[in-house]
C-alpha cells in the first residue's frame, strides 16, 4: 500500500495549498484589506480553477482535444441560475441552495455531455475537436432562443417566441429571456463557495485518477490499441471521462454566474473555451497543479495589465508565450526537476519511517 | 544451445485436419480456426487457415516476412473481422465478438512492436491487465468507499506476484516507457498474464534480444505455460527458440499453411526449406 499513501500524500499536498492560499487571501482581507479588482476576480478565479481542472481530464489524462468547454459551463450556468431563482421559496438557506444548483447545473451539464459524447467520441484527434467546437457554437444558439419563466404554477418554457408567449400568471417573472439572458440574479457565490467546489472537485479528480476507472482512462490515452487487448470497453472510460469532465465545468459555469447579476449566453462563447485550454496546455496537460495555478495567474494578469491600458492584451500575449518559452526549456525543466527530485524524496522518507532499516 | 532439451511428444489428428498434443486429446482444444480467411480488397491475406491448439501446448506460427503471422493473431483477436471460417475459443463460437469481449473470454495478446501504456508506472501496467478481475466501479472509486481498498490490494498483490516471476518487482514504481527494451517486452509479457488468459499469443517475443535473454525468454515461457497451464502461441524469427520449446509448429507462407508438425518434422520438410532458403538447383 505504499503507493497509494504515496499519491495520497501528494494530493493532501494539492489540498494543504488550496486551503493555504484561501486562508491567507481572507486574512490578508481582514487584516490589509485587498484591492477592489483582486477582490471581484476571486470568485472568477474559483470558477476557471474549477474548469481547467475538469477540462485537463479531457485533454491531459484522457487525451483529447475538447474546444467546447465553455458550452458545458454554461449549461451549468443557465440551468444553475434558473433552478437558484425557482427554488428561493423552498430552500432560503443560501448556502444550502447554492448547493443544490449547483448539482443541478452538474447534471444539466453532465446530460448534455453523454448526449454530446455518444455520437462525438467515436471520433478521434481533429475531427472530434472540430464537433466540439460546434457544440459550443450550438449551445450559446439555443440558449439565445430560449425563453424561461416561472410563476405560481410552475416553470414555462418556450423557444423561438419571446417572452410574452410564456403565458405567465400573475407574479410570475421571466428568468431567462432570451438573447437578453438572465438578469437580476441575486449575487449568492461567495469566495468560500468557490474553494469549496474547487477542493470537491479535486477530490473527484484526484481519487477518478487514481482508481481503477482513471489508469483505464490513461490507458486509452497512451495506447488504445493495447487497451482493447486487455479489455478495456474504449467508449465507456471515453465517455466517463467527458461526463465528469462536463458535469465539473457544469458547477463552475452556476458559481460563475451567481457572481453576477446579469448573464447572457454570449459569454460563454469560443474564446472562453480557448481560454480555459490555454490555462490547461500552459499548466501542462495532465498537471492539476499546473491547472489551478495557470488559471489562477492567468485571470489575474489581465487585471494587473491594466496600466498598460490598450496594449493590455498584447502585453498579455507577449507574457503567454514567455511562458510557453520558458516551461517548454529542456534546461530549465531538468533544473526544475532536479530541485522538486531532491525535495521529495526525502519528504517521502520522513513520512514513511517503517521503510528505513529494520 | 537449447537449454530445454524437451522429450518430443507425439502429436495425434483430432476430428479435422488438426494436430494437437497426446496429452490434450479429450480436452477442448483451447484455439481452433477452421478456413478461416481474410481478403484486403482483392488481396488474400489468409487463407484456409485450419489449426488447433491444445489446452497446454506451446504453438509456434513460422514463415517468411509477410507471410500473414501479424494477421493470424489480428484475426484471432478480432482486430480484423475474418471474411471466412470460424474461429472456437474452448469450443465457443467467436463470431460477432470484438476485441474487447475476445480478450474477456480469454486471449491475451503481445504486439511485435511493443505496446506499453508508457507514461503510466511498470505496477499500473499490470495492474491494468488486470482491470476485469478488479471488482470496483467509479464511485467507489472516487468515494475511497471499502471495495476500493479492497480492489487496489488484491490488484497490488497480484501484481507483483506475476511481476515476480519475471523478476520486476523491484521496478514496480519505474515508468513503462523508461524500461531497458527487454524489460519492456517482460513487461508486455506479464501485463497479458494478468488478464488471467487461457491462450497467450506472443508477437516476435525475442525480437532484438540478445542470445542470453532469449534463453531467459525461453526458461520463462516454458515457466509460465507450467505454472499457469495454459496454451501458448508464437510467432517468432528466432529458430533456436521456436525448436527449442514449440510442440506443435505451423509454418505459412503467402497467407497458406505449407506444413504442420513437430520440431523434427518440421525441419526436414523440403517445402519449408524451400520457403525459406529457395528451391535447390537443378544439377
Amino acid at each position: 500500500m505504499k503507493k497509494i499513501r504515496k499519491t495520497s500524500y501528494k494530493n493532501f499536498l494539492i489540498y494543504g495549498f488550496v486551503i493555504l492560499a484561501y486562508a491567507v487571501l481572507r486574512l490578508l482581507d481582514g487584516t490589509v484589506g485587498i484591492s477592489a479588482s483582486l477582490k471581484g476576480q476571486l470568485v472568477p478565479i474559483c470558477a476557471y480553477v474549477v474548469m481547467a481542472v475538469s477540462l485537463n481530464l479531457t485533454v491531459g489524462v484522457l487525451g483529447e482535444l475538447s474546444l467546447g468547454h465553455a458550452g458545458f459551463m454554461s449549461v451549468g450556468a443557465f440551468t444553475g441560475v434558473v433552478a437558484c431563482m425557482s427554488l428561493e421559496a423552498i430552500i432560503p438557506l443560501v448556502p444550502l441552495r447554492m448547493a443544490v444548483s449547483m448539482i443541478i447545473g452538474a447534471l444539466c451539464a453532465g446530460a448534455a455531455g453523454v448526449l454530446v459524447g455518444i455520437p462525438v467520441l467515436r471520433l478521434r484527434g481533429d475531427y472530434l475537436a472540430i464537433v466540439t467546437l460546434a457544440f459550443g457554437e450550438i449551445i450559446k444558439n439555443i440558449i439565445n432562443c430560449l425563453y424561461v419563466g416561472t410563476d405560481a404554477r410552475g416553470l414555462h418554457v418556450s423557444f423561438l417566441t419571446n417572452s410574452d408567449a410564456l403565458n405567465l400568471g400573475e407574479n410570475g417573472r421571466v428568468i431567462i429571456d432570451g438573447p437578453m439572458g438572465i438578469s437580476g440574479i441575486t449575487k449568492v457565490s461567495d469566495f468560500t463557495t468557490g474553494v469549496v467546489l474547487i477542493l470537491v472537485t479535486l477530490f473527484i479528480v484526484l481519487n477518478l485518477v487514481n482508481s481503477r476507472s482513471g489508469r483505464a482512462i490513461m490507458a486509452l490515452r497512451d495506447n488504445r490499441i493495447a487497451a482493447e487487448s486487455v479489455g478495456i470497453p474504449v467508449t465507456k472510460y471515453k465517455l466517463m471521462a467527458f461526463v465528469v469532465s462536463a458535469a465539473l465545468a457544469g458547477a463552475a459555469g452556476t458559481l460563475y454566474a451567481m457572481n453576477y447579476s446579469t448573464i447572457v449566453a454570449s459569454k460563454f462563447n469560443f474564446n472562453t473555451s480557448i481560454l480555459i485550454l490555454v490555462f490547461v496546455v500552459l499548466g501542462g496537460l495532465g498537471n492539476i497543479w499546473g491547472s489551478i495555478i495557470a488559471a489562477a495567474v492567468l485571470t489575474i494578469i489581465p487585471e494587473l495589465l491594466r496600466q498598460f491600458n490598450d496594449y493590455r492584451m498584447l502585453v498579455y500575449a507577449v507574457v503567454l508565450i514567455l511562458v510557453m518559452l520558458a516551461t517548454n526549456n529542456p534546461a530549465l525543466r531538468n533544473l526544475l526537476r532536479r530541485v522538486v527530485g531532491r525535495v521529495s524524496p526525502s519528504k517521502i522518507a520522513k513520512e514513511e519511517p517503517s521503510d528505513g532499516q529494520i | 544451445m537449447a537449454r530445454y532439451k524437451r522429450p518430443e511428444i507425439n502429436l495425434v489428428p483430432v476430428p479435422s485436419p488438426n494436430i494437437i498434443p497426446e496429452r490434450d486429446v479429450g480436452k477442448f482444444p483451447v484455439l481452433e480456426a477452421r478456413n478461416l480467411g481474410i481478403d484486403f480488397g482483392g488481396l488474400t491475406a489468409v487463407d484456409e487457415f485450419n489449426m488447433a491448439i491444445g489446452c497446454t501446448e506451446i504453438a509456434g506460427l513460422i514463415g517468411p516476412n509477410g507471410a500473414g503471422k501479424t494477421t493470424v493473431f489480428n484475426l484471432i483477436t478480432k482486430v480484423y473481422q475474418p471474411t471466412r471460417g470460424t474461429i472456437l475459443l474452448n469450443g465457443r463460437d467467436t463470431l460477432n465478438m470484438n476485441t474487447v469481449q475476445v480478450s474477456k473470454a480469454g486471449i491475451a495478446r503481445t504486439f511485435q512492436n511493443i505496446r506499453l501504456f508508457s507514461n503510466l508506472s511498470v505496477e499500473d501496467n499490470v495492474k491494468l491487465g488486470m482491470h476485469n478481475h478488479i471488482k470496483y466501479g467509479m464511485w467507489s472509486g472516487i468515494l475511497r468507499l471499502p471495495g476500493y481498498w479492497k480492489g487496489e490490494k488484491f490488484a497490488h498483490e497480484l501484481a507483483m506476484e506475476l511481476l515476480s516471476i519475471f523478476d520486476m518487482q523491484d521496478l514496480a514504481d519505474h515508468q513503462a516507457g523508461s524500461l531497458p527494451y527487454g524489460a519492456q517486452r517482460r513487461l508486455e509479457i506479464v501485463r497479458a498474464l494478468a488478464t488471467g488468459p487461457s491462450l497467450l499469443l506472443l508477437d516476435e517475443p525475442a525480437a532484438g534480444m540478445n542470445p542470453s535473454e532469449t534463453d531467459e525468454l525461453m526458461e520463462n515461457i516454458v515457466k509460465v505455460r507450467d505454472t499457469f497451464q495454459i496454451a501458448i502461441m508464437l510467432i517468432e524469427h528466432d529458430m533456436n527458440l521456436v525448436m527449442g520449446i514449440c510442440e506443435g509448429i505451423c509454418v505459412l507462407n503467402f497467407g497458406k499453411i505449407i506444413a504442420k508438425g513437430t520440431p523434427s518434422q518440421i525441419q526436414n520438410n523440403p517445402e519449408v526449406i524451400e520457403a525459406y532458403l529457395g528451391k535447390k538447383k537443378e544439377t
